[in-house]
């Protein structure tokens, strides 16, 4: 760990000339080159991006930023025109000095069509909506207008476009092409070919990103059917990143499929928890409940994408078993109590316990913000602390091997050893040797870790928040249930020094609170320290302690978060 | 018990009772095998191309030659032996419509069906074809003769337009051809 | 006296006439590639050379030759356009897909004379500094494709092919690939995608003009086999005597396939310009006049893809006087001059050089229907208004071939048609695809019409 701080800022690109173009008459100045979504190399910038570059939208389904451009849906089709030039390569000028534009006489498509000097881009002519109403009119005729069923309704590039760009009724008076439905494609999706518009997302995605050519089309024509190989389930850990892409309801999700309409879903920035990486989410939820994960887009972590093992990984949070009681144990008997009782008796507790008797186990799962009040009571104590590492295979993509979302958080705040994990075997040896009488355990059954229940009994007091019971929640002198990180706020930080925040999605079961809640009511009487009222305060002067986040305020995170030294 | 176990975490299946399989229009053929005289071949052709999945064609020509058909077998044999994803060949085998994904007969009668020889009756030889060998005229694609040996297949442009109407016979083209002149052809399919 | 003029097709079919090699050297073949060998360099007057095959380049362009397979593009300036400066290779591929319906007339070439060919090819190849060459034949010229091989080998003997071919230098190897019944493959950026193994789908330009992003990413052109030939011939006699052969703006000779309703169907080469399509149809010695007691209806002057021209329909054109300035003349479309630009004038285009004859006898309806089926089975599927719009107008014209039309057919095929050209498309099939319907059922929509409302009288009687 770096003691000179610093926020690394975005390498900065090399200057790039810019060139001045026209988007429905009005200037915008872009980069001749911008990278390629998928090799980064600098590539012509193109119609699409310069109309981009000033919000004008123009409606495509199979151009994307992240995938090699296909050209093939001919949705954005727009019109366009280059300054005309003279036998002596000059731009012919307009009796009043300005440029003379020579109109082509055919559309190009703008996500493919590179931009040049003096460009003019039409996206809103009577022929390019005529050719938009083509388009769509096209791409619906064999289309099983399904919509009350479909799980892509209300998020689906037909329905939208169809309000904005399309027809009102459809000439179509021949039978429709069938083809195969609810196809299971793999373990967790299904396909849906008669929706399908063929825009190869899907196969651009799974072939050109994740590198597994999984899926194809087959068959001619209209006919054209995607499709994976008979017998070759597509099943690569980012296959579910095709279902967002998707532009229609083609690829549908096992897991979500007929749970919930999307309208209904709130959407709240998030982080996945399942590795270090820590993709950026939205967290779809409905009256608490939590529905699913999808990517959102930060480029320097994920892109615009997530494993599917992470993305799937969230049924924890509805897990009936959640801990949702304050519970005391005296002796064998164990009572439900509730916070305003119990935290008084926690503290009185505490407050009895002589430095040097006490070990504090955080989890690299907690936010940096738990950790760090942690770490206060630790120090209080001059106790001996730690997490648990967690690993895991890593994959080429976003998976890595460490699957604490928060390592380098344990690491910053000074809960986690050095190694982490090295100071398991000391704290399970100084409670045999009777030293150390008091074990403060968060988000972790240490059992599994090398401090078994024999040892957890030889305690005079085990405190332990959790979120599901376990070994050591059942041996705790006291159980504080705490909060999945939908359910509250804070900051974790990723193994590339990534410092990211996330956002409450859902309201916390029962009695279960935010960790670090009721952390700052324990800590003035245990330590006679007040943390910050709110959680942008407790960030900010968390910040101003740990020397690798100097400078880094709550409110300069933003969405896509800060990236530090490690 | 610990919250957030990772192993790839199972789908919750919702709505997928009446999920079907991917569908799988290729024939299984057990007895497979390329033999060593034609691997020779074939990997010849491959050093045609700088790049081997060019060869593709080349080799699902050869099959279909050999077997009459290219089954799920051959399939991902050309796909290994030119170190593609089977989908790769299966994509073109689908696409091409040379290729069959049926077992075809020993004589694969393709009658031109485009216009110049529609002028000039092909729709009748392709009847006359069918009736003869007791296929269906208005059936869709290849059909095969129950006893194996006849394989009609309506056909798009033969380019042989100034002979109409045109049919092959395997690799041979007949020309003009006349309700008596295809009698003659079958009579010939020895 | 309307003639032929045999300059491809010169021998082949004199009697002895045999595609092998020695028939071939016997008739002179390879002389020219010799002669090609040997240019040297040449210094021009601003101290700068010209290399050999630079020089070939010039004289390509300079004779205004023009591409045989359809589009009609100056060869020349095709080969112009090449990415000579990339570092990779170059490539050149001959297209011998001939699948545009109602062409034969490179089948013509390969079975009787494939030797000119590759002779072609190899002086192509020269000057365009390509030493890997293929030769892309539609898969059901099987037989087509062993007679290519065939003569490959034989050159390779004779070290016309191979390394330093000739002792000069120059290695250059040439493979046949088969297609295997793609139309699509004819469109040179889905035959070169097909010529990687993958399914033909055209690629989009821009990005990937085939001079500077073709085969394997490379630089590569594609040329048509009459085209390549006619190189032969340009390099022959030297650009300016290959221009006085045809008109101005349209050199040299053509192969024009005649088939449909005439008496005497088949291949005939002619001047290109000289010849009229009356005289092709009607004359003797070319087409010989339509079946006794029919009367033209119709005629598809250059592929299935070209608009049809209808009897009787006259044309405003202006054509070059003899003092140089321009004159309209109004013509029957029997009188257009068979050409690359008077059938462009006409709003069609000479295409493939295939027509297509249509008599009194033809049911339009049911001819427009066919060809539409043949387009909807080989639309590669890619993009939208192709893929969709081409089964579309099928099935409609099915329905109406089949009893089932309706009224207003003729307005609903036309608005269909309207929405797939003009750029819309990934390639020119969405052209091919549309352009027969939207010039069938404008010019003879009144049949379209009638037989609509004869179908809704029927069905309206019958449900009575």
């Amino acid at each position: 760990m770096s003691t000179n701080a610093k926020i690394e800022t975005p390498p900065t690109p090399a200057p790039v000339e810019k060139i001045k173009v026209k988007v429905d008459g009005r200037e915008v100045e872009v980069p001749k080159t911008m990278p390629d979504g998928v090799t980064g190399k600098p590539v012509p910038t193109t119609m699409i991006q310069a109309c981009h570059a000033i919000k004008v939208e123009v409606p495509h389904y199979c151009y994307h930023p992240r995938l090699p451009v296909a050209g093939n849906c001919r949705m954005c089709l727009v019109e366009f025109g280059t300054p005309a030039m003279g036998p002596d390569r000059k731009p012919i000028l307009n009796p009043d000095g300005t440029a003379k534009i020579l109109k082509s006489p055919r559309p190009a498509i703008a996500c493919a069509t590179p931009i040049s000097p003096g460009m003019e881009i039409y996206t809103n002519t009577p022929n390019v909506r005529f050719m938009r109403e083509g388009i769509l009119e096209f791409l619906l005729i064999n289309h099983p207008l399904d919509c009350p069923i479909c799980d892509q309704a209300g998020e689906c590039k037909l329905q939208e476009y169809s309000v904005d760009h399309g027809q009102t009724s459809s000439r179509f008076a021949e039978i429709k092409v069938h083809k195969p439905k609810r196809v299971d494609l793999g373990p967790r999706i299904i396909l849906d070919d008669e929706r399908c518009i063929l825009c190869t997302r899907c196969i651009r995605f799974t072939r050109d990103v994740v590198g597994d050519d999984a899926l194809g089309i087959v068959n001619r024509g209209s006919y054209n059917t995607i499709t994976a190989y008979p017998g070759k389930p597509f099943d690569n850990n980012y296959s579910l990143n095709t279902v967002d892409l998707c532009p229609v309801g083609a690829l549908t999700s096992k897991d979500f499929r007929f749970q919930m309409r999307v309208w209904f879903l709130k959407e709240t920035k998030s982080l996945c928890t399942s590795c270090g990486t820590g993709c950026n989410v939205v967290v779809g939820s409905r009256e608490d409940r939590m529905f699913r994960y999808k990517p959102r887009e930060n480029d320097s972590v994920n892109a615009t994408w997530m494993c599917d093992h992470g993305r799937l990984n969230y049924r924890w949070i509805h897990n009936p078993e959640r801990l949702v009681q304050v519970t005391v144990r005296n002796g064998a008997a164990a009572t439900v109590s509730d916070w305003k009782s119990a935290m008084p008796q926690l503290a009185a507790r505490l407050k009895s316990a002589a430095p040097g008797t006490v070990a504090v186990i955080g989890s690299a799962r907690q936010t940096t913000e738990e950790l760090f009040l942690l770490a206060k009571l630790a120090r209080h104590f001059q106790a001996v602390t730690d997490s648990v590492p967690r690993t895991g295979p890593a994959d080429h993509l976003l998976l890595n091997a460490d699957r604490n979302p928060n390592s380098t958080g344990a690491v910053f705040t000074g809960l986690a050893a050095t190694p982490m994990g090295s100071n398991l075997g000391k704290i399970a040896e100084g409670i045999r040797s009777g030293r150390i009488k008091t074990l403060i355990v968060f988000g972790e059954d240490v059992t599994r870790h090398g401090i078994g229940a024999d040892l957890l009994a030889r305690l005079d007091l085990l405190v332990a928040s959790d979120i599901l019971p376990n070994a050591t929640t059942k041996l705790a002198h006291f159980v504080l249930p705490g909060c999945a990180h939908v359910e509250k706020r804070g900051t974790f930080v990723n193994v590339k020094g990534h410092v990211q925040k996330f956002m409450k999605a859902i309201e916390p079961k029962g009695d279960a609170r935010a960790e670090v809640e009721f952390l700052k009511e324990l800590l003035p009487t245990v330590t006679g320290w007040t943390a910050p009222r709110s959680l942008e305060g407790l960030f900010n002067q968390m910040a101003g302690e740990i020397p690798a986040l100097q400078g880094v305020t709550w409110a300069a995170l933003g969405d896509t978060g800060v990236r530090v030294q490690i | 018990m610990n919250p957030q176990t990772i192993s790839t975490p199972q789908a919750a299946d919702a709505g997928t009772a009446s999920a079907i399989p991917i569908p799988n229009p290729l024939c299984e053929q057990p007895d497979f095998s390329v033999p060593a005289e034609m691997v020779a071949v074939l990997d010849e052709l491959i050093t045609h191309y700088p790049r081997k999945r060019s060869a593709s064609l080349m080799l699902l020509h050869a099959v279909e030659e050999r077997y009459g058909y290219v089954s799920r077998q051959a399939v991902e044999w050309i796909a290994a032996r030119l170190e593609l994803a089977p989908i790769n060949v299966y994509e073109l085998v689908t696409f091409y419509p040379m290729f069959h994904r049926q077992p075809t007969g020993r004589f694969h009668l393709r009658i031109c069906r485009t216009l110049s020889c529609a002028l000039r009756d092909s729709y009748k030889i392709h009847d006359h074809f069918c009736r003869k060998l007791g296929l269906d005229p208005h059936g869709h694609g290849a059909q095969t003769s129950k006893d194996g040996m006849f394989t009609v297949e309506f056909v798009e442009c033969l380019a042989s337009c100034g002979t109409a109407p045109v049919i092959q016979c395997n690799d041979t083209f007949h020309e003009e051809v006349t309700l008596e002149k295809a009698d003659k052809i079958l009579e010939g399919c020895k | 006296m309307p003639q032929e003029y045999r300059q491809i097709l010169k021998y082949a079919d004199a009697p002895g006439y045999t595609p092998d090699v020695e028939c071939y050297l016997r008739h002179g073949g390879y002389q020219i590639l010799k002669k090609t060998l040997e240019i040297e360099p040449k210094a021009l007057p601003d101290g700068k050379s010209m290399s050999p095959a630079e020089q070939v380049r010039d004289q390509v362009k300079l004779s205004g030759l023009r591409g045989r397979g359809g589009a009609g593009f100056s060869c020349g300036l095709k080969w112009s356009f090449v990415d000579r400066r990339s570092g990779k290779p170059i490539y050149l591929i001959c297209n011998a897909d001939e699948s545009e319906p109602g062409t034969f007339k490179d089948k013509q070439i390969i079975h009787k004379d494939p030797h000119q060919l590759v002779e072609g090819m190899i002086i192509s190849c020269f000057a365009n500094d390509v030493h890997l060459a293929y030769i892309y034949i539609r898969g059901e010229f099987a037989e087509g494709a062993r007679i290519l091989n065939r003569a490959l080998q034989e050159a390779r003997e004779k070290n016309f092919l191979g390394k330093n071919i000739l002792g000069k230098g120059y290695d250059l190897e040439i493979h046949v690939h088969r297609g295997a019944g793609a139309y699509i493959c004819g469109e040179e950026t889905g035959l070169i995608e097909s010529l990687e193994g993958k399914r033909a789908y055209p690629r989009i330009k821009p990005p990937y003009f085939p001079a500077v992003l073709g085969l394997y990413m490379c630089p590569t052109i594609v040329n048509n086999v009459e085209t390549l030939c006619a190189v032969k011939h340009v390099v022959d006699l030297g650009p300016s005597e290959y221009a006085k052969i045809g008109t101005p703006n349209n050199t040299g000779t053509r192969i024009v396939s005649l088939s449909g309703l005439v008496k005497r169907p088949g291949y005939y080469e002619v001047e290109v310009g000289k010849v009229t399509i009356r005289e092709l149809i009607y004359d003797p010695i070319f087409g010989g006049g339509l079946r006794d007691g029919r009367q033209l209806k119709a005629v598809i002057p250059g592929g299935s893809s070209s608009k049809i021209l209808k009897a009787g329909e006259r044309f405003k054109l202006k054509r070059k006087g003899p003092d140089g300035k321009d004159v309209e003349q109004e013509l029957d479309m029997l009188d257009l001059p068979y050409d690359f630009d008077s059938l462009i004038a006409a709003g069609s285009m000479s295409g493939s050089g295939a027509i297509i004859v249509l008599d009194d006898s033809t049911d339009i309806v049911a001819a427009l229907s066919n060809l539409s089926e043949f387009y909807a089975h080989e639309s590669c599927g890619q993009c939208t208004p192709c893929r969709e719009g081409s089964l579309w107008m099928s099935k409609a014209l099915h329905r109406m071939a089949n009893g089932q039309g309706r009224k207003g057919d003729a307005d609903y095929l036309l608005k269909i048609a309207d929405n797939i050209p003009g750029g819309r498309t990934v390639c020119a099939f969405g052209e091919a695809c549309s352009w027969p319907v939207q010039s069938c059922v404008t010019k003879f929509k009144d049949e379209f019409v009638a037989r609509g409302t004869q179908d809704e009288e029927r069905r309206a009687a019958g449900s009575k």
